[in-house]
């Protein structure tokens, strides 16, 4: 009985297909593991064994002392570190918001309203996923410098906020999703069209925007601002990081602080986050 | 049939009906505004801008002087660099595009039967690198030059090696580590719509199957879950092309700009040097072209192979 349960449950299952995808995933799961837990390791390694023959994988005796030399060093350093922590913070949240009020405001109005150009646009979102921004900046330098944006906090967190992904992935979530019948009713019972969006579609999309969030956090905490920063007081932690680690063998240990200590804040909100994250990502199909 | 005529008579308004449309909608016209305004200004303008800009010589200093085709042929007849930078590229992209896909669907699809507990955990292990920013500079660690890198140093200790090997100077294997590390990265945004993508579908649908002489995991896989997640693949595909022809950060960081005898070269970072180093904007501008053209025709390539699944 218990046997013919099983194999029902298992259907088109065999105990040697089940082997090899075990060990599969186990031997790509070592690989993407490997990385991150060397670099983790590396963080907490005292100077002394960064620099042993032959390199040891594990720490032996683990110490916060990368981490409080990040804040010395850098704290001592022309622009305190907290400057730089504050500029990533303060980037990273000002686009992010913006980025979810105005790509969901959009993407409500492509998903639920039809009128003329709908299509067009839309298709338009559709085909600038299939470009890297890259290619487009040199003319957004030049746009950027006409509108005076140059090195100013502006040139790190406006662009960012008209990401297409964000709109793309928001807008195919709340055509599944928001029925229209619900809209219809709120016009009856005479609602404002913003007051629909604001307080009937984004409560009913928070796992859209939690995704639009990570995606945005993605780009935005490690951003740089490339050419568009040449302000000391305007770099983020990225930028502060590269300096430390050229400055040579003397500080690698405060390198590997510093990669942790960026790559907490993404993971965790992915953690928190993913369940919804991947029911907003159940509807990110591109139809023919 | 007749249903169908009148919506088509509906969607295709007169002038003047068309007026009264876009006037009912003014309030969508207002929510798409804040939104488009940005996009127009930061993704529109720039690509025409760039199109125009690719036949001028233009150096930022002086007004753009109009040279035609130059650039272009300059690109393809002049400028070994720029043939090194398209072979690297295609390798980077042939390999890291293809696999990172495949290993994406691969790994979603073996641990969607997992208990959700497990799966989590698992998608996270999985997900990491390509979120974690910096995290893969590491890997310069692990192929550093001296016998403290890890590699080397482990392979000396082996006894496999007698010197340490250059492994990130050495154009033999350049190339090769920033594939690596492409890969590992690969498990991106495409992985989590796969993730999405099975879960949704109805198990009922995996019994009619067996019923009608589905055997083995893989005609199931063939028949039935690809068709399903169609518009899934459809959206990856597009995530995995932009991101592996668009590769620039991974071969500058690791391998560095300019690297040994141009070995990790690619598009973006050829524009990024004739952009911003040597302010041929012109220049740059062409390459930005080419690489858009390339990104465009690519994916709509794929669309349509992919559309072909399951028949």
């Amino acid at each position: 009985m218990k046997k013919r349960f099983r194999i029902k449950k298992r259907l088109n299952r065999s105990v040697g297909g089940d082997v090899g995808v075990y060990i599969f995933i186990i031997l790509l799961g070592l690989f993407m593991a490997f990385p991150i837990v060397y670099a983790i390791s590396n963080a907490f390694k005292p100077f002394h064994e960064l620099f042993i023959f032959p390199p040891r994988f594990f720490v032996k005796e683990p110490t916060f002392e990368n981490f409080s030399d990040m804040f010395n060093v850098m704290s001592s350093s022309w622009v305190p570190f907290s400057r730089n922590i504050f500029n990533t913070f303060f980037v990273t949240a000002l686009g992010t918001v913006f980025h979810i009020f105005a790509a969901s405001l959009a993407a409500y109005a492509l998903a639920k309203f039809k009128f003329p150009g709908n299509k067009v646009i839309f298709e338009i979102i559709v085909l600038s996923l299939m470009f890297a921004a890259s290619v487009t900046d040199i003319p957004r330098f030049i746009i950027m410098s006409k509108l005076d944006m140059i090195d100013s906090y502006r040139a790190m967190y406006i662009p960012p906020i008209q990401a297409p992904l964000g709109l793309y992935l928001m807008k195919q979530f709340m055509e599944t999703l928001i029925p229209d019948s619900l809209l219809e009713a709120a016009r009856i019972d005479g609602k404002s069209e913003f007051g629909i969006f604001w307080s009937i579609v984004m409560p009913l999309v928070k796992p859209a925007w939690l995704t639009l969030t990570i995606l945005s956090i993605q780009s935005l905490w490690n951003t740089t601002g490339g050419a568009y920063i040449y302000s000391e007081e305007l770099k983020t932690i990225p930028v502060a990081m590269n300096q430390i680690i050229a400055s040579g063998i003397a500080r690698a240990g405060v390198g590997a602080a510093v990669s942790v200590f960026m790559m907490v804040v993404p993971v965790v909100v992915f953690i928190v986050s993913q369940n919804q994250i991947i029911e907003t990502m159940a509807t990110s199909g591109m139809k023919e | 049939m007749a249903v169908e005529n009148t919506i088509k008579e509906k969607a295709r308004p007169k002038k003047k009906g068309l007026w009264k449309e876009i006037k009912k909608n003014n309030i969508a016209y207002l929510f798409l505004a804040p939104y488009f305004i940005l996009f127009f200004i930061f993704t529109v303008l720039p690509v025409l801008v760039s199109l125009a800009l690719s036949f001028t010589y233009f150096n930022i200093l002086e007004p753009p002087k109009w040279t035609f085709l130059d650039n272009y042929l300059r690109m393809f007849l002049e400028d070994p660099d720029f043939l090194q930078a398209v072979k690297n590229t295609f390798v980077y992209a042939v390999i890291v595009g293809p696999v990172g896909y495949l290993i994406s669907l691969m790994v979603a699809w073996f641990i969607n039967e997992l208990n959700t507990k497990v799966r989590a955990v698992v998608i996270l292990l999985f997900y990491a690198p390509s979120i974690s920013g910096t995290v893969y500079l590491v890997w310069k660690l692990m192929f550093s030059s001296d016998s403290y890198g890890y590699l080397n140093g482990t392979l000396l200790k082996l006894g496999v090696i007698s010197r340490a090997i250059h492994w990130l100077q050495d154009p033999k294997y350049i190339l090769g580590i920033v594939i690596i590390v492409g890969l590992w990265m690969s498990l991106g945004t495409s992985f989590l719509a796969f993730v999405a993508g099975l879960q949704g579908i109805d198990k009922s649908m995996y019994e009619a199957g067996a019923v009608d002489g589905i055997k083995n995991r893989w005609q199931e896989l063939w028949y039935i879950t690809l068709p399903t997640m169609k518009p899934q693949l459809m959206f990856g595909a597009v995530m995995s092309i932009t991101a592996a022809l668009g590769v620039s950060d991974i071969a500058t960081n690791i391998a560095g700009l300019p690297s040994v005898q141009n070995a990790g070269l690619t598009i973006v970072n050829h524009l990024i040097d004739y952009g911003w180093m040597r302010f041929e904007m012109g220049y740059a501008s062409a390459i930005a072209t080419v690489l858009f053209v390339l990104m465009v025709i690519l994916n709509k390539f794929v669309q349509r192979l992919l559309r072909k699944i399951g028949s």
